[in-house]
């Protein structure tokens, strides 16, 4: 039986396909994921996270985060926890938000030691866990400059 | 430890409003991972945590790593309900506490 092209190109589109797959959570934010969670299961939906796609100074990336909730007295964001795996302090920041926030939503300006993706892990007041990823290329790290 | 922020609220808003507050604090934030000229480790010096109460109530608070870029820049919201004081609270790496407070006016909606 011959191989037919079309069959070719759409084993190749799934292998495409596969490879693009968003893979937040490797290596080092895998184990702290599980260290900070357990194995309670994160959905990568209801947070926003935004990060320039390359940043010429790692010194000083822009982060913006935003988590869909009603913020309502029993149903609001506890905290979210923000990853950077190649960082050598993955963890970046936690933040608490209340009832009285209103609206979780932060922006601030972080550090990256290597062009990597940034992970964000929404905690909310039932307990449930939600996620978004990023990624940034730097052109120049944070942590190796000296002064000189 | 005197921090030196800056802090952009609006100074009235109404009753119900979410309201933006912007952070911008004078901080080297100094990572621990730097090495001087010499190939000497720079010491860590970080702000470690910062809490922003209103009416008496935390309505947000943050835990910094060393990876939060030198002069931390935040922002962040709350829901004004009464007329009251923000208290802004920065906490360094050795415990010392700076303390900023501000007022917000909050009138009904047609007023």
């Amino acid at each position: 039986m011959s191989i037919r092209r079309r069959d070719l190109i759409k084993a190749g589109s799934s292998a495409i396909a596969l490879l693009s797959l968003p893979l937040p959570v490797r290596g080092a934010v895998a184990t702290l994921l599980a260290e900070d969670f357990g194995t309670r299961s994160i959905i990568e939906d209801r947070v926003r996270l935004r990060v320039p796609a390359l940043a010429e100074n790692g010194n000083s990336v822009p982060l913006d985060v935003s988590v869909d909730s009603p913020m309502s007295a029993n149903d609001f964001v506890q905290a979210l926890h923000i990853y950077a795996e190649k960082n050598p302090e993955p963890r970046v920041a936690k933040m608490r938000f209340f009832p009285g926030s209103g609206k979780a939503e932060i922006s601030t300006r972080i550090r990256f030691s290597d062009s990597q993706v940034i992970v964000a892990v929404a905690e909310m007041s039932d307990g449930s866990l939600w996620s978004a990823s990023g990624k940034t290329i730097v052109t120049i790290a944070a942590c190796v400059d000296q002064i000189l | 430890m005197m921090i030196n922020a800056r802090i952009a609220i609006p100074s009235s808003a109404t009753r119900g409003d979410l309201v933006q507050i912007k952070t911008l604090v004078s901080h080297p934030m100094e990572s621990g991972y730097r090495y001087d000229a010499m190939g000497i480790r720079i010491p860590q010096n970080i702000l470690k945590h910062f809490r922003c109460e209103y009416l008496g109530h935390a309505v947000f608070e943050m835990e910094f790593g060393p990876a939060v870029a030198a002069n931390p820049f935040l922002t962040f919201f709350f829901r004004a309900t009464e007329s009251g004081a923000l208290r802004f609270i920065w906490r360094d790496q050795n415990g010392e506490q700076s303390i900023i407070e501000r007022e917000i006016h909050v009138t009904d909606e047609g007023n």
